[in-house]
């Protein structure tokens, strides 16, 4: 691509911005700038979320026959080990708050950067520390445990590399904390004039309620993980009976992170949501306030869900009840959300830019994901379909459907912003059309493997599931070109793409006042904010 | 390959209803669905962009509707939690009279064993038609004992029993399924369930015992153990007699009272100090790494015969 195009030079910015105001390693290394150190981190999930699709593409490959098709069971089961572990800690969790929330949240509160520059650098290189420990531990021989860990296998029968995983979730759990207190002190104190708690936008509102979680949950995480490690090395019986452990204790505290966990994945992108469907709609979001309610709301009740998780476990059939009875609360607020979204469009002026596809595929999947959730909330019907397919279906549409297609959609909103330069919008909506038909291809027939009775995590299985595990692997290879292609037509646009606007979609928020890209410090001058959010009808800017 | 199934076998009494509540699911699910893609769909062509200057006017939003909306779902899912809690809770407890048949889960197998003796590995024999509880226990891992075609599952967990039951309604031979990740070979850690024709099914409990039953086997270990030196039957030795204890309640040292049924028995054997019976002394020693879980469950099965004889007159003289 270097020499000789035929393409048109393409024009350059000039003026001074994040990008061009210094050039070499070290001034990407040891930048303190949060909009650096937000294209660092897309950088790694980028890498994170291929090696977490690589195995993801061997397991599939490796279900399309009974028997296996591809490779020994212990090698499928650190497969999808890894898997889980490198999406989840490593991509998932970091994606929206680390990269489009460390890039936006000082540019959405009218901020020079965010509260403790250094501190972000710093969270940067502890993900990275915890990631080369869990990469370590994959060349070393791969973990074998699943993703959830649980003991006694975990402690005292699993040979591999139990303790370098965890030692790397441990760390990593630490740049998420660092994170989320970066964004609590910012969203608090470094506001804008004029910019009042409900005037901002719901994005942030997302990274709040996100950030709680993050602060909150994640020390449970590292806690559990270091208790782990001590039964693991030292066999200090704290999980094992054999040892005088309680055999349930891990799965408690595990879950007591790991299910607000959930929300530390899915809040973000229904930030990202309520951002993209006004700007393309040209409507004020219908509900404002609702919805920033509901997401405290989600993240408060989030905390008191994780019993669903054992309802089959032998648990006290009381605390199950209980469990059931919040986790059903917490579907609520979920549902008003998407309610809003939708009635959002009702009256509006809608196009569509290929932002807004991912958002309305974002829309039709969460709310999948979520109904199906009900199945798992309710005691009879858990019974059933807890530990099988269905619970892999189930959680990948919140997961994929949800998260990833918010991050995606994100991604192609503030692309622009980011990169000053505008992608071709054809092949954005065609991969946006292609990442939704591939997706619902993949994970649709495993609702049916679920109730069926197909187990989930077992490397070969009875001949009658054959069908839908063959189609739930075709649907993958349409999803795996539907990822492959913005990848492409991203990293193209960073070079030959058109200069973007400081505003391309008339888009309201004051990170669309500034250029594109940005300058270092953001704004010339700290802006003062007048009006509510999302005011995109022009009588709104007068009155209200 | 063959055609594509979209239900599991119902062969249990439960699994009717568990498929009922999951087609109510499956219908809000799908209800839901479809309106929320519609209301989209018209959305989008009814309100699509016809001129790029449109400046649509601001709604704010609307509190009759957000009242509606959070009050419909609410309606719903108590709706939902009521009938799965209340099959959850109907479902939780065996029937008196259930036949009892005794499982452990082990890397990567599944040991079960009959009162009568019967042993197999990976396959249950069950008679069509009655209740069949199930006590479990795992000899290392967490495993978890699934039948998709009795819509039952339980964790079976090493350190204590869990249990579960289910009364089949057809006969065949039925998945099992080992739903919690165990190791290397998880997915080789299946079985079937064979439901017979009760008088079939006695035929098979009786060929090819070992001639001696669980009870039997339990009297042999409590006697070779030694545990007769102070469990002595008249109630005079070191340690409580155990005519007449199994089901019923036991005083403790701490003044509580417990029912003397699998979990405590267990607990008393491999944690004696723990939960010690009012009126003795703190002196037996722990059986923990000593038994096998088979053992286990065979003693426990011989103290659950003798709770049918009358236990001895209360010991006086001892205070605690």
């Amino acid at each position: 691509m270097s020499t000789a195009t035929l393409e048109p030079q393409p024009r350059v910015h000039t003026q001074r911005n994040y990008l061009n105001a210094d050039y070499g390693w070290k001034s990407w290394l040891f930048t303190v700038d949060h909009k650096r150190i937000a294209l660092l981190y897309m950088i790694s999930v980028t890498f994170f979320f291929i090696i977490g699709g690589s195995f993801a593409v061997l397991m599939r490959i490796h279900l399309t026959e009974p028997q296996g098709a591809l490779v020994q069971p212990e090698t499928y089961n650190k497969l999808f080990t890894l898997h889980g572990v490198v999406m989840i800690f490593f991509f998932l969790i970091p994606s929206i708050p680390a990269v489009l929330g460390n890039f936006l949240v000082p540019l959405m509160v009218g901020a020079r950067d965010l509260a403790f520059p250094k501190l972000n650098l710093l969270s940067w290189y502890i993900y990275i520390t915890g990631g080369l420990f869990t990469l370590y531990s994959a060349i070393a021989g791969g973990v074998d445990t699943g993703w959830t860990f649980y003991t006694p296998y975990s402690s005292t029968y699993s040979n591999t590399q139990v303790t370098a995983v965890a030692i790397g979730v441990f760390i990593t759990g630490f740049s998420s904390i660092l994170t989320g207190l970066n964004f609590i002190v910012t969203i608090h104190k470094m506001r804008a004039p004029g910019l009042t708690w409900f005037r901002m936008p719901l994005f942030l509102w997302a990274m709040y309620a996100t950030s709680i979680i993050m602060v909150l949950g994640t020390p449970v995480l590292a806690i559990t993980l270091f208790l782990l490690a001590l039964e693991h090395l030292f066999h200090v019986g704290i999980f094992s009976p054999a040892l005088g452990g309680d055999p349930l204790l891990f799965q408690h505290l595990f879950w007591f992170y790991s299910h607000p966990a959930v929300y530390i994945m899915i809040l973000p992108a229904m930030g990202v949501v309520s951002e993209i469907i006004p700007c393309f709609a040209r409507k004020r979001i219908f509900g404002y306030k609702v919805i920033c309610f509901s997401s405290v709301a989600i993240a408060v009740l989030g905390f008191l869900v994780w019993g669903h998780h054992m309802f089959v476990t032998g648990q006290s059939i009381y605390a199950g009840l209980i469990f059931s009875l919040l986790s059903f609360l917490v579907a609520i607020p979920s549902a008003i959300k998407v309610f809003n979204w939708t009635a959002t469009l009702y009256k509006g002026s809608i196009s569509y830019e290929a932002p807004m596809l991912y958002a309305l595929g974002f829309i039709g999947l969460f709310t999948m994901g979520g109904l199906t959730g009900l199945f798992l909330a309710s005691l009879a019907t858990d019974v059933h379909l807890n530990g099988t397919y269905f619970i892999v279906a189930h959680f990948h549409y919140i997961m994929v459907g949800g998260a990833v297609m918010g991050y995606l959609g994100g991604i192609h909103f503030w692309w622009p912003k980011i990169t000053g330069r505008m992608y071709p919008n054809a092949w954005a909506a065609l991969a946006a059309a292609i990442v939704f038909v591939g997706f619902n291809l993949t994970f649709f027939p495993q609702f049916i493997l679920g109730y069926l009775g197909m187990p989930r995590r077992y490397a070969f299985y009875p001949a009658e599931f054959q069908v839908l595990n063959v189609m739930s692997s075709a649907g993958a290879t349409v999803l795996g070109v539907g990822y492959l292609i913005p990848l492409i037509y991203l990293m193209w646009s960073m070079r030959y793409g058109p200069l973007a606007e400081p505003n391309p979609w008339g888009a309201t928020g004051l990170e669309w006042t500034t250029s594109s890209p940005p300058p270092t410090e953001n704004f010339a001058e700290i802006p003062v904010v007048t009006q509510e959010a999302y005011a995109y009808a022009p009588e709104e800017a007068a009155g209200d | 390959m063959q055609s594509l199934p979209f239900q599991p076998e119902q062969a249990s009494t439960i699994a009717k209803s568990v498929d009922q509540l999951y087609f109510f699911l499956t219908a809000v699910t799908l209800f839901f669905t479809a309106l929320i893609f519609s209301i989209i769909f018209y959305f989008m062509i009814r309100y699509r962009r016809r001129s790029p200057d449109e400046r649509p006017k601001a709604i704010e939003g609307s509190f009759p509707l957000e009242v509606l909306w959070t009050v419909i779902p609410t309606l719903i899912v108590a709706v939902i939690f009521v009938w799965g809690s209340t099959l959850y809770f109907r479902n939780s407890e065996p029937p008196r009279g259930s036949m009892e048949i005794f499982v452990t889960g082990k890397q990567w197998m599944w040991k079960v064993e009959h009162p009568e003796g019967q042993r197999e590995i990976n396959e249950m024999h069950v008679p069509l038609g009655r209740p069949v509880k199930l006590t479990m226990t795992s000899e290392d891992v967490i495993h978890d004992f699934f039948v998709p075609a009795f819509r039952v599952k339980k964790d079976v967990l090493p350190g204590r029993y869990t249990s579960l039951w289910f009364q089949a309604t057809k006969v065949g031979t039925f998945h099992l399924f080992c739903a919690q990740y165990c190791g290397a070979f998880h997915a080789g850690m299946i079985g079937s369930i064979v439901v017979q024709e009760p008088d079939e099914y006695e035929r098979w409990l009786a060929g090819g015992t070992t001639g001696e039953s669980m009870e039997q086997a339990g009297e042999k270990v409590f006697q070779q153990t030694g545990c007769p030196s102070c469990h002595m039957a008249d109630g005079t030795g070191l340690g409580p007699s155990l005519l007449g204890v199994y089901g019923h309640p036991v005083k403790l040292t701490s003044g509580e009272t417990v029912t003397a049924d699998d979990a405590y028995l267990r607990e008393c054997i491999l944690q004696p100090a723990l939960r010690r019976v009012f009126g003795y002394k703190p002196l037996m020693t722990s059986f923990q790494g000593q038994l096998t879980e088979e053992q286990l469950n065979n003693v426990i099965a011989y103290i659950r015969a003798l709770g049918n004889t009358p236990p001895p007159p209360p010991k006086q003289e001892v205070k605690p």
